[in-house]
């Protein structure tokens, strides 16, 4: 085989090792984009100094609930860390707030994180869960602030 | 260890286009390395050629089927890798060939490659989801002891001095490389259900939160193996790797920066002790040192003769290589195992090393890709795990052969001959395929899924209770 044969092969080889590499990392191109925020057409941030009409307004945010307060009952003054994880209320020892109170039920109600908001579920109580004074018959959002009833014991949401 | 979302998106076929640039790349360097000892397309050639092809076309089907989801880069590149090894060991193998006792190395290499395929497959088949591994958490323990407690059983061989070898009948079996697949499993499934009470507990020292005592005792066990390891079967690779491996995962469950510390400290002393106690670790750190000394570079067992070689052979390739077939690696002892990236460092040059140097980070960073996108705490951390041995591994024998660190006998990632390691290795390639088939499939069920609540709460009589396992 002559010479050149064999040294185009071996460059040849070389580029092929490379253009390996090289279809590889543009194949992820699309997946190094993280959620929706890179799209295209979102104005860049010196697009938006230079021309402010160009950013849209963002939607006005209600303040997020961090905490959870017993502010009556036997457990006033207890608080609870809210993760991204649903909450058991109730008297049963699984549940993440276990209530000392004789009017609640073993597993009483359910708070759980939807989108931004948190909502609270009756589980089928005895004496029933009341959110501002009314009964909860489904799942309502619960807003920070609002007092949730569960037998004695009256639980907030702060942010 | 946050949550990045992924475009729901197969892209299996992306993966059969990077899959033929892979065959491309293996089967041409198995042609370009034959060209200059022996006629071109012979039967060698085409069996392995036609093993590579039908293999990796095999996984690609499985994936289709199985796992429509998972990363389509994972399975190219160690194809292509794979085949590159291949290639060089065959070459490897010619020079020796008039030598009537010598068995060729290749053809046992490429009888393992697709019984490791085949083994990554059967997984890939069977096991439909990693989370069932949580469950083999503690069985993994076992399974990891007995695996390395067999080398100094009857069963086990002594080869150079390390006796990390068991024979299996046809061949030899090297026990340790799938007791690190067991050893994540279970620092995966023991991180993540401790995670939050190792987190929580301790005391507070300036910057550093201390874990407490009894927290240690993983950590410590981890020690003691890898200081088992080195003094029972004197191998320094492996028990760098298994301690290394614990490190990062526990670094990566905890994010405490006084876990690596303290993890430090405790490989300094343990270093220290091997030093001065053993023979063959010193001579291993006096010939990183000395390596062009006269004196050490001809001293008969643990000589710098290897590493030496390997450098003048990496010298002799400079930028672009002597081309596949035209250098002379084989003159470095184990140039087809421990060498092999010197060997390729010759033939291919820098150009070449990096691609391939570049081929293993992109591999890794899949890895680490799939961990972020996943939602379970524990295949987050076995795809930590899994990735982190790859990236240690080709940094210990990376380092050693270009005399950053010392020498030790690791083996490179799906390149050097050796059934075990590629057993080993295939296997984590379909943990990892599993793992980002979980990480990026779109959610199909509307019950949100919840994942272990981190809830601390505080005030007079509050039992803060979390919700049990079985309930979810």
């Amino acid at each position: 085989m002559s010479e050149l044969t064999v040294t185009l092969l071996r460059y040849g080889f070389l580029l092929l090792v490379w253009i390996l590499v090289i279809s590889t990392v543009s194949a992820l191109r699309r997946d190094l984009v993280v959620g929706q925020r890179n799209k295209t057409g979102t104005p860049t941030p010196r697009q938006a100094r230079k021309h402010p009409e160009l950013v849209e307004e963002p939607a006005p945010s209600r303040p997020q609930a961090r905490r959870l307060v017993v502010t009556e009952g036997p457990l006033t003054g207890t608080t609870l860390d809210l993760a991204a994880s649903p909450i058991l209320l109730g008297r049963a020892q699984e549940a993440t707030l276990v209530l000392e109170d004789d009017y609640a039920s073993g597993r009483h109600a359910r708070l759980f994180p939807q989108g931004s908001r948190w909502f609270i579920e009756d589980l089928g109580s005895t004496n029933g869960t009341y959110l501002a004074g009314n009964q909860l018959t489904r799942a309502l959002p619960v807003d920070p602030g609002v007092p949730i009833r569960i037998g004695k014991t009256v639980i907030e949401l702060r942010p | 260890m946050s949550d990045v979302l992924t475009v729901p998106r197969s892209r299996r076929n992306v993966e059969a286009a990077l899959l033929l640039l892979a065959f491309a790349v293996a089967v041409g360097a198995n042609f370009v390395a034959g060209l200059e000892r022996e006629e071109p397309f012979n039967d060698y050639f085409w069996r392995q050629a036609s093993t590579l092809v039908g293999m990796g076309i095999l996984v690609h089907l499985i994936l289709r089927i199985r796992a429509k989801y998972a990363d389509p880069v994972i399975l190219p590149i160690v194809i292509a890798l794979n085949g590159i090894g291949l290639a060089m060991i065959h070459r490897l193998d010619l020079p020796r060939m008039e030598n009537p006792d010598f068995v060729p190395v290749a053809p046992q290499q490429l009888t393992w490659t697709a019984v490791a395929i085949v083994a990554a497959s059967v997984l890939l088949i069977f096991l439909r989801d990693h989370r069932i591994l949580r469950r083999f958490t503690y069985i993994s323990l076992i399974v990891s002891a007995i695996l390395l407690l067999l080398p100094l059983t009857p069963l086990g061989l002594e080869i150079n001095g390390a006796r990390i070898w068991i024979n299996v009948g046809f061949g030899t079996f090297q026990p340790g490389e799938v007791a690190k697949i067991t050893l994540a499993i279970f620092f995966a499934g023991y991180l993540s259900t401790n995670r939050d009470l190792i987190l929580l507990a301790g005391k507070k020292l300036g910057p550093l939160q201390l874990p407490r005592f009894k927290d240690l005792a993983p950590m410590i066990a981890a020690w003691l193996v890898s200081i088992g390891v080195l003094i029972l079967q004197r191998d320094l690779g492996s028990s760098i790797l298994f301690f290394g491996l614990f490190m990062a995962m526990i670094y990566v469950a905890t994010s405490r920066v006084s876990w690596v510390l303290i993890g430090l400290a405790m490989i300094g002393v343990g270093a220290f002790i091997a030093l001065e106690l053993f023979s063959h670790v010193a001579l291993r750190f006096d010939s990183w040192l000395n390596a062009f000394d006269p004196e050490v570079y001809n001293r008969a067992p643990g000589g710098s003769q290897q590493v030496v070689q390997g450098l003048f052979g990496l010298a002799n390739g400079g930028l672009a290589g002597t081309g596949f077939g035209q250098g002379r690696p084989d003159l470095v002892t184990y140039a087809n195992s421990d060498m092999i990236i010197a060997a390729l460092g010759e033939e291919l040059g820098m150009i070449g090393v990096f691609a391939i140097i570049l081929l293993y980070i992109l591999l890794v960073s899949r890895g680490f890709r799939a961990a972020l996108g996943t939602k379970d705490g524990f295949g987050k951390l076995l795809a930590c795990g899994l990735s982190f041995t790859i990236a240690l591994q080709c940094f210990v024998v990376i380092g050693g052969i270009t005399r950053l660190i010392p020498l030790t006998g690791l083996t490179t990632p799906f390149m050097s001959a050796g059934g075990s390691s590629l057993l080993a290795n295939w296997i984590i390639v379909a943990l990892l395929l599993l793992i980002s088939e979980t990480a990026r499939r779109p959610v199909r069920t509307a019950a949100p899924s919840e994942p272990a609540a981190v809830l601390s709460a505080s005030g007079r009589g509050a039992l803060p209770r979390r919700p049990k396992e079985g309930s979810r």
